[in-house]
């Protein structure tokens, strides 16, 4: 069903459409949307759940850990400090292995105060354990949303759906719903393997000597591994029986055959494509779209970058003193298999705006020579004298 | 522990050991079965080993707490009293740590502990859960002061503000005795901790221990109590009656540590007793924020006699000046408790002369 649908309305409808028993949500901006509109399907009786409206994202991640480990579908949604705030339970919900699917509306973290989008937020979160799969556009939101349940669940991993504040949920744009008979089809009931059942009464979360830590903590990181091959196949398996498919854990857009690319996450990928249609002067260049950056598709991203000369990793976050987050572990993975040349910008950090021309001049910096890491976009006439 | 205590502890059943039979069944008609001795790395089935019980254990033996432990004591009398259809919410303490060193768990009841500062949330999320899904689980958080007064104490006021139906159990030993007793919100005035020492410039904490029970009664839940360890039916039945109760309800059970207040193991029920007749710790249960009952205390005690006991409070009883002054106020805490809540009970209960473990319910108002 093809509908007018702003991005967050649109994820509230496909949440609902996977039948979630318990969300528990508070509110923050770029995130209010979303939960809103699940609190009025709620409201309207046309979702079956408790809608939880807690006092903090402290106990909105909570609330969904109680309730996924008693044996119910459990979601949450929020952004930025509420992310933040959260993390101590994050770590904790994906350590005890519990199926949770949240949506972070990504923003800029304080301070200073920014409410607009960047992605540092998710991007602390990069060792808590979260699946995290980057949308690209509001139809992908959707979708990924769908499958973040599927895969959750048969691995008993979370998932961190990241959809970009504002320039995704707050945009109206015609979207395509999956009809329940599909999700239906697609997402089987919820079931927790190790459920809180008084009848086979178990203890989760309990005190893990040395003896035992080193275990927990690697098949943690084994079912992330094998996130790398279920992520992929349920994509596969909903395009199969949706007709969309979402990339799998990475993705080639723009020209395969180039000899430069441009590595990004989330919206700005529909930014850069555009923008080599307006420029068709400019050099073609291949875009890469990295969609799970948790776990970190070394094998994919090795093929999607196979033979390139040059690559700008271009990603909406950074880590201060260190450089590029994305930019670092891209390196990583391609060391000792044809190296590119490497570019790291952060880009758009609070908010800036990407323009179109963003596209022309990624590629004079790319013929002008150099690497390692900057900011895009920087105004050096308004930083402090001396830089800091 | 004293020694009744250490007897009724010991009428569970025990578990086979390792090459001897099992003796010891007081369960009564299940002996036979029992005599069959399970050698050697043979399991019973849960199923059996609770139908061959005396009573319904949430909390078994084996755990590790300390030698008289409050905490394990009330954790064991609160779940025995619950009964099995129930799911356990416990916050990072020594409830947590010493009931579940991985790969043994003390708990017969599904127990899910998080981080220490959730445990009203989770049991929200949980209750939330089984209302959907239908089931009669009663869920019940745990804490210990540290997660309810201070760092739980914002989960746990939201779960009552939404009006979940859960138990929220305080176990209140007054410090962060896990991390080796450091002050806490619960932590009595002029007590001695790791962070609050007593010393040349200060006589212990200088800060009030915060009233939580009316702090929460405030929020005008359906129940909310306050009980002892040394007062082991009034316990039970304040437990049954919070899980009656359709809604959030709340109890706060005094916990004596006898590593960090200082005392005996032998003295926790002893202690816990003086808490309640000097008034320190008055027992009282509140609905929807008014006060409904109280357990009178016919001859207080004077707080020396409570605090004497325990290594705490010993700088209160040396030369320095202050001391007396710190005495004469904590007196005058326990005879304002008295005062407020009507703790003589004169001519509601002429029979309870020794402040027994009775209390008189229903529709008198003290406050």
């Amino acid at each position: 069903m093809r509908l007018a649908l702003e991005g967050s309305q649109a994820l509230a409808r496909a949440v609902a459409l996977c039948r979630p028993q318990v969300v528990a949500a508070y509110p923050i901006t770029p995130q209010t949307h979303i939960v809103e509109n699940i609190a009025k399907l709620v409201a309207d009786g046309r979702l079956d759940c408790d809608f939880v409206s807690v006092e903090s994202e402290h106990s909105a991640a909570s609330v969904a850990l109680g309730a996924a480990c008693a044996g119910s579908r459990a979601y949450t949604a929020s952004s930025s400090q509420g992310i933040l705030l959260m993390s101590e339970v994050l770590f904790d919900i994906s350590g005890l292995r519990v199926p949770v699917v949240m949506t972070c509306a990504n923003r800029a973290v304080s301070g200073p105060l920014s409410i607009w989008n960047d992605h540092q937020d998710a991007m602390a979160l990069r060792d808590s354990g979260w699946i995290q799969l980057y949308c690209a556009d509001n139809q992908e939101a959707i979708d990924t949303t769908v499958q973040a349940f599927r895969i959750a669940e048969s691995l008993e991993l979370p998932v961190m759906v990241c959809v970009d504040g504002f320039a995704l949920t707050h945009t109206l744009e015609g979207l395509t719903l999956p009809s329940q008979e599909q999700v239906d089809a697609f997402l089987p009931a919820y079931a927790f393997s190790r459920g809180l059942d008084s009848s086979q009464p178990i203890s989760i979360g309990t005190l893990v000597s040395p003896d035992h830590f080193t275990e927990v903590r690697a098949s943690h990181h084994n079912a992330l591994l094998e996130a790398l091959v279920e992520i992929p196949a349920v994509d596969a398996l909903w395009q199969q029986m949706s007709g969309r498919g979402c990339g799998g854990l990475v993705e080639v857009r723009g020209d395969p055959e180039a000899r430069v690319g441009i590595l990004t996450l989330g919206s700005v990928l529909g930014t850069l494509e555009d923008a080599m249609d307006e420029y068709p002067d400019a050099p073609r260049a291949r875009l890469i779209k990295l969609r799970a950056f948790r776990p970190f598709p070394v094998e994919a991203l090795r093929q999607a970058c196979a033979g390139l000369e040059a690559l700008i990793v271009f990603e909406r976050a950074f880590s201060p003193g260190g450089g590029g987050i994305v930019a670092a572990e891209v390196q990583a993975a391609l060391y000792g298999h044809a190296m590119p040349r490497v570019l790291s910008y952060a880009a758009g950090l609070g908010g800036r705006d990407i323009g179109l021309d963003a596209y022309p001049r990624l590629m004079q910096a790319l013929e002008a020579g150099g690497e390692g890491f900057r900011f895009f976009d920087l105004k050096p006439d308004a930083l402090p004298e001396g830089g800091f | 522990m004293v020694k009744g205590n250490v007897a009724s502890a010991t009428q569970r059943p025990p578990l086979p050991q390792a090459g001897e039979p099992p003796s010891g069944d007081k369960g009564g008609g299940e002996g036979k079965d029992r005599a069959t001795a399970p050698s050697v790395g043979v399991t019973i089935p849960i199923a059996e080993l609770r139908a061959s019980q005396p009573r319904f254990q949430g909390l078994t033996a084996g755990h590790r707490a300390c030698l008289g432990c409050g905490e394990a004591l009330a954790a064991r009398l609160v779940t025995e009293a619950a009964g099995p259809d129930v799911a356990v919410a416990n916050a990072t303490g020594c409830l947590e740590v010493f009931t579940t060193p991985y790969p043994e768990s003390s708990w017969r009841l599904p127990w899910l502990h998080s981080v220490f500062g959730n445990a009203g949330a989770i049991a929200a999320g949980m209750e939330a859960a089984y209302k959907q899904q239908g089931r009669t689980t009663k869920v019940i958080a745990m804490a210990g002061d540290g997660g309810t007064f201070d760092i739980g104490f914002q989960a746990l006021s939201g779960m009552l503000e939404r009006g979940h139906n859960v138990l929220f159990v305080c176990y209140d030993n007054e410090a962060y005795m896990n991390t080796g007793v450091q002050r806490s919100g619960s932590t009595p005035h002029a007590a001695t901790t790791t962070t609050s020492p007593a010393g040349a410039a200060r006589m212990g904490k200088r800060h009030m221990k915060k009233d939580i029970v009316n702090i929460i009664a405030s929020h005008r839940i359906p129940y909310a109590a306050t009980a002892s360890v040394a007062y082991v039916s009034d316990l039970r039945r304040k437990v049954r009656h919070a899980l009656e109760v359709e809604g959030p309800s709340f109890l706060h059970i005094h916990a004596p540590c006898p590593l960090g207040w200082g005392h005996e193991g032998s003295a926790t029920i002893e202690v816990a007793r003086l808490a309640v007749q000097t008034g320190l710790f008055p027992l009282l249960e509140l609905e929807r924020g008014e006060l409904t009952a109280v357990m009178p205390i016919r001859k207080p005690r004077p707080v020396r006699d409570y605090l004497a006991l325990q290594n705490r409070f010993r700088h209160l009883f040396g030369p320095d000046p202050r001391a007396q002054v710190e005495l004469e106020h904590l007196q005058a805490l326990a005879d304002h408790n008295i005062e407020a809540y009507g703790l003589l009970g004169e001519g509601e209960d002429a029979q309870d002369s020794e402040g027994a473990d009775t209390v008189q319910r229903g529709g008198v108002r003290w406050a």
